[in-house]
């Protein structure tokens, strides 16, 4: 039978023309529909971030073609005393708000899981922080940090607390708290509504058989539901990482920076040199310098984002 | 090893009572089915013997000790899901062994229980590997293994074999049978199958709408059903009712649908021209000369033995043969009850009439 159906099969194959082969096709019909991704992605992403680091190898400056330099910015921003500060804000502030991030939002999703009254409406109010413009929101933690007419410093004063307002993103460990917590306040939403919904996907039979088991509630968390979010922490946090790391807006809206740039973060300080004071060179290596840490991040969670040994294997049934 | 006694347990749910009021005895060593329908509540009365949910009202003791008020960790009971809840993120022996660990047993007292349930469920060369990497039946086998490894007082099956294809369901229905007549643990068994509870079970409760509605051996059940519910849920294919009359004059009859009459060996006193529901099982139909005028409507032979469905009276029954009839849709046959085989229902109340 094969032998016969074979040569039959020929002459049809050769009279499709090339054009009719094409349509056909799957692979190139499936490069069309991911040209618009794809200029999407390469003229936002990709030449943005080439562009960038060309640049940082330039002495370009608003309104003048730069040249080619080298790693001249490099050296420059080695030994610039404002550059390093700048680096190990951007450490503190992603590392200090992202643990908190994590304790906070993991105890908020754990608290939203539970079965109590209103859980809808909670749920919904946890996503304040997240829906209002970051811009907003830092300008009303500017005003209750105001130093003036700080609400805290009015109510410790009332409260016989204190008797001076407390200036609190004049001061270089205060303004450092503040932005921290203002990132915090708008960065836990994301970490507990996504948590949650990890959550919800543990089956409650698990729970059940493990309470069976006579594990406690704690055991219940470490042994249970912790192992089985692993998975769902690692995306968040990654995630979370990533945000904190490049942020810009929070800080840029409540302190600009200072005071004495106590809270210029790489990104904060990047935008101050390149457009403000634009050496847009110097900026673009300053930007440049993130990637390491940036993909320093995302090689951790690469890691932790593989699938464990208990996420392989096919099912038989 | 225990007895278990449930005493005019009640559960509401709000102001939705789900149980009404349930005494079950159950004695040490004894393989105890719940049957019924969905919605009956058996499965809620296994939640609450673990613990899993509160009692309303009413008593359940293991042994000697009354548990409303004991936490499941402590009332050593160990439950079989119907989904099995495995733990995915753990081996097949860290599933087995997780309530040793949590006893904070050594490791080498762990290593010898699991391997010995392993032994017995033929799960050794199975120890590790995730239970995404097992079958249906596996994970089914390393969900007993958990259960097993704790040597609890009672085991609680919940609907165990629900998620198992047709095949494997009859397999490891024996292997449950087979593990209980070697450990003879005290086991409560939930199932909506009344084959698993007709095979397995020393004792069957059959529940209904939060009720028990008869308890006794299979074939209690099925020889003298105490009310028309028990009648028509044990036994496959289901017993065929026909709503009539009894009449007695000389010899008992029964007078069904459009003046049919069938035969009864006696009737129950002062039952003339009571109405009632004559119940007949498919297998105890014969046919012979005497029998009632029927209609056949449609054959299934199955090869052991032969499904007829006929009008009998105007109504469809059920028949089923071992010998091989040559019959036709449309044929009429004469259809005999076994008169010693048959069972009678109050029309009303539904209860057994006949001894």
């Amino acid at each position: 039978m094969a032998d016969v159906a074979i040569p039959r099969a020929k002459p049809q194959m050769s009279e499709a023309s090339a054009w009719t082969q094409l349509k056909h096709n799957r692979n190139w019909l499936g490069f069309w529909f991911m040209v618009p991704a794809m200029a999407f992605l390469i003229f936002f992403l990709a030449y943005p971030l080439g562009l960038g680091i060309w640049l940082s190898f330039t002495d370009t400056r608003i309104g003048r073609v730069g040249h080619f330099v080298a790693t001249e910015n490099y050296e420059w921003l080695w030994d610039d005393s404002i550059f390093w500060l700048s680096v190990f804000n951007t450490l503190l502030y992603t590392f200090v708000a992202s643990a908190l991030k994590f304790a906070i939002g993991l105890y908020l999703a754990l608290l939203l899981n539970e079965n109590m009254p209103f859980k809808a409406m909670l749920r919904a109010m946890v996503l304040i922080p997240f829906i209002v413009p970051t811009v907003l929101s830092a300008l009303a933690f500017w005003w209750i940090f105001d130093s003036q007419f700080s609400i805290i410093s009015w109510s410790l004063k009332h409260l016989g607390l204190i008797n001076q307002n407390i200036n609190f993103l004049g001061d270089t460990t205060w303004a450092r708290i503040c932005v921290i917590f203002a990132n915090i306040w708008r960065g836990v939403p994301f970490v507990a509504i996504t948590l949650l919904a990890g959550l919800q996907t543990v089956s409650p039979s698990l729970y059940e058989a493990a309470t069976l088991d006579g594990a406690t509630r704690w055991q219940n968390f470490r042994y249970i539901t912790y192992p089985l979010l692993t998975p769902i922490i690692a995306v968040v946090m990654t995630f979370s990482v990533l945000f904190t790391f490049t942020d810009f807006q929070l800080i840029w809206a409540m302190t600009r920076g200072g005071p004495v740039n106590a809270t210029h973060l790489m990104a904060t300080l990047s935008y101050q040199r390149a457009i403000i004071a634009g050496q847009l060179g110097e900026g673009a290596a300053i930007s440049s310098a993130m990637i390491p840490f940036l993909l320093a991040a995302i090689m951790v969670s690469w890691f932790g984002l593989q699938r464990r040994k208990w996420q392989q294997g096919e099912s038989n049934d | 090893m225990s007895s278990v006694q449930i005493r005019d347990v009640r559960k509401s749910f709000g102001h939705f009572e789900v149980l009404h009021g349930v005494t079950i005895p159950i004695e040490d060593g004894q393989f105890v089915v719940l049957v019924g329908p969905s919605g009956c509540g058996k499965s809620t009365l296994l939640r609450m013997l673990a613990g899993l949910e509160n009692i309303t009202s009413g008593t359940i003791s293991i042994g000697d000790r009354v548990v409303n008020n004991v936490q499941p960790k402590e009332r050593d009971i160990a439950m079989v899901f119907q989904n099995y809840a495995l733990y995915p993120h753990m081996t097949v022996a860290d599933n087995m062994g997780f309530s040793l660990k949590l006893r904070n047993a050594g490791s080498d007292e762990i290593n010898k229980r699991v391997k010995r349930a392993a032994e017995i469920l033929a799960l050794s060369p199975l120890l590790d590997r995730y239970p995404r990497q097992l079958s249906g039946g596996q994970r089914q086998r390393v969900a007993m293994g958990r259960a097993i490894v704790r040597d609890p007082q009672v085991f609680l099956f919940d609907e165990p074999l629900s998620n198992l294809d047709a095949k494997l369901r009859v397999a490891m229905r024996t292997e449950i049978k087979e593990l209980h007549q070697r450990l003879k643990t005290t086991t409560v068994y939930v199932t909506h199958d009344q084959i698993e509870a007709m095979t397995m079970a020393d004792k069957i409760v059959v529940m209904h709408d939060g009720i028990v509605e008869q308890m006794g051996t299979p074939l209690e059940l099925y020889d003298k059903p105490e009310n028309q519910f028990v009648a028509g849920f044990i036994g496959s294919p289901a017993m065929n009712f026909l709503k009539g009359h009894v009449r007695v004059n000389g010899a008992a009859t029964f007078e069904g649908p459009n003046g049919v009459k069938l035969p009864l060996k006696t009737a129950p006193t002062a039952s003339d021209g009571r109405p009632a529901v004559y119940g007949v099982r498919p297998e105890h139909f014969t046919i012979a000369d005497d029998g009632a005028e029927a209609e056949i409507i449609v054959v299934e032979p199955t090869g052991s033995e032969t499904q007829v469905f006929a009008k009998l009276g105007g109504e469809q029954v059920v028949a089923v043969f071992r010998e091989r009839h040559q019959f036709n849709p449309g044929d009429k046959v004469r259809l005999k009850p076994d008169p010693s085989l048959v069972h009678l229902f109050d029309d009303a109340t539904g209860k057994r009439m006949n001894a």
